[in-house]
């Protein structure tokens, strides 16, 4: 499974995963508490300049992920400019990509199990309550291996029903793909049993 | 408590890959992303507790940079975009959607899972969702519930499929209905 953590090694991969996320924190703190457009406009700058720094590959990927806001860019920008009031529309605009694009620096630049030992580590408090932190890390291991595994198997169903019939499949086929996960899960229930459940997990 | 485990993460696994697949194109032309739907059938199968665990273990695994969601989205930037709102309020949608499967005992199924699925995945998303988009455009509720409303009839089709699925899917896996522990009693 490929994660979003960008492979272009950046000085940033090396920083703590804990001390990014509390700047991001603070950082989207702030840019929902400042409503000046010129602030906002610097902020976007030293973003930028942030996604700059690494070079263009990794800016031009970045950029690319910040995609998924038109839609919202697009809404915001025609409401303000029917009242009248694009100024401030454009605020709202460029804090809401200053947001989604510190936040996904902070993604790009953090590998996936540095970000699962932060996971442990805000989840160890959760031990006091009986949820053994092994058991969600078990959990995040099962989900990222059996994705691709499900996805194979909806693939080899959509096929099977593209050799049989020529009209699409539509949401019928969800049907057969949801039984697949059940019968996946009660393998793998199987398995985790045998191999000594999740007490042995416990005892180790 | 493997078993639990095990449909926590399989439930977790076919969220995303329901929101990998391409988007499934309904009889009349509207194409639908189907990682809704599996929010709804994480309720309607699992129950409240394990559903709601399940769509909280995807949410986790998406913020922790896995681009799980549909069109391969994922990383921190969705939790703090528009659409944050209704992405959080998942896992309380699975809940309340499973919950009211639980407790409501009589009647088809079918209609039971689909009413719960307006309920959970309807009603509590969109309330949350509003709140939210609120918040990050800056707008009134009512501007806000303003620009979300066009999505709300394919949401109220999605929640009949999944009601639909949920009895096709007990009657033809029985012991796997966590929502409904009546069910294992033919096990």
């Amino acid at each position: 499974m490929i994660s979003l953590t960008s492979p272009i090694e950046t000085r940033a991969h090396s920083w703590s995963a804990g001390f990014k996320l509390a700047a991001l924190c603070l950082s989207t703190l702030v840019l929902f508490s400042i409503h000046s457009l010129i602030i906002q406009i610097t902020f976007l700058t030293v973003v930028i300049t942030l996604y700059a720094l690494p070079g263009l590959v990794f800016m031009r990927y970045g950029l690319s992920k910040l995609s998924i806001l038109w839609p919202f860019i697009v809404v915001v920008f025609a409401w303000h400019l029917w009242i009248s009031e694009l100024l401030q529309g454009c605020t709202i605009i460029m804090r809401m990509i200053c947001a989604v694009a510190l936040a996904n620096l902070v993604t790009m630049t953090t590998r996936l199990s540095d970000m699962i030992d932060v996971v442990r580590f805000l989840t160890q408090p959760l031990q006091r309550f009986g949820l053994n932190p092994r058991i969600l890390e078990l959990a995040i291991a099962l989900v990222i291996r059996m994705t691709p595994v499900l996805l194979d198997k909806g693939q080899c169903l959509a096929m099977a029903w593209r050799a049989r019939s020529t009209r699409r499949s539509g949401w019928k086929i969800i049907l057969p793909f949801t039984l697949i996960a059940l019968d996946d899960a009660d393998h793998v229930a199987e398995a985790l049993r045998a191999r000594g459940g999740l007490t042995n997990l416990e005892k180790n | 408590m493997e078993k639990n485990i095990a449909y926590i993460a399989l439930f977790a696994a076919l969220i995303a890959a329901l929101g990998l697949v391409p988007k499934i194109t309904l009889a009349f032309g509207v194409p639908i992303t189907a990682q809704s739907l599996g929010i709804m059938l994480c309720g309607t199968i699992l129950g409240a507790k394990r559903g709601g665990l399940a769509v909280l273990l995807f949410l986790l695994l998406v913020a922790i940079g896995l681009p799980l969601l549909s069109g391969g989205s994922g990383g921190l930037g969705v939790f703090v975009s528009a659409s944050a709102g209704f992405l959080l309020a998942w896992p309380l949608a699975a809940f309340v959607t499973g919950l009211i499967v639980e407790k409501w005992r009589s009647g088809s199924l079918a209609i039971v899972a689909a009413i719960a699925s307006v309920v959970g995945c309807v009603i509590v998303m969109y309330i949350f969702g509003i709140i939210g988009m609120a918040i990050v455009l800056d707008k009134t509720l009512l501007q806000a519930a303003g620009f979300v409303t066009a999505f709300i009839p394919g949401d109220i089709i999605k929640a009949v499929i999944a009601g639909l699925l949920t009895s096709a899917i007990a009657k033809a896996r029985p012991a796997s209905m966590l929502s409904r522990p009546a069910h294992n009693n033919t096990v």
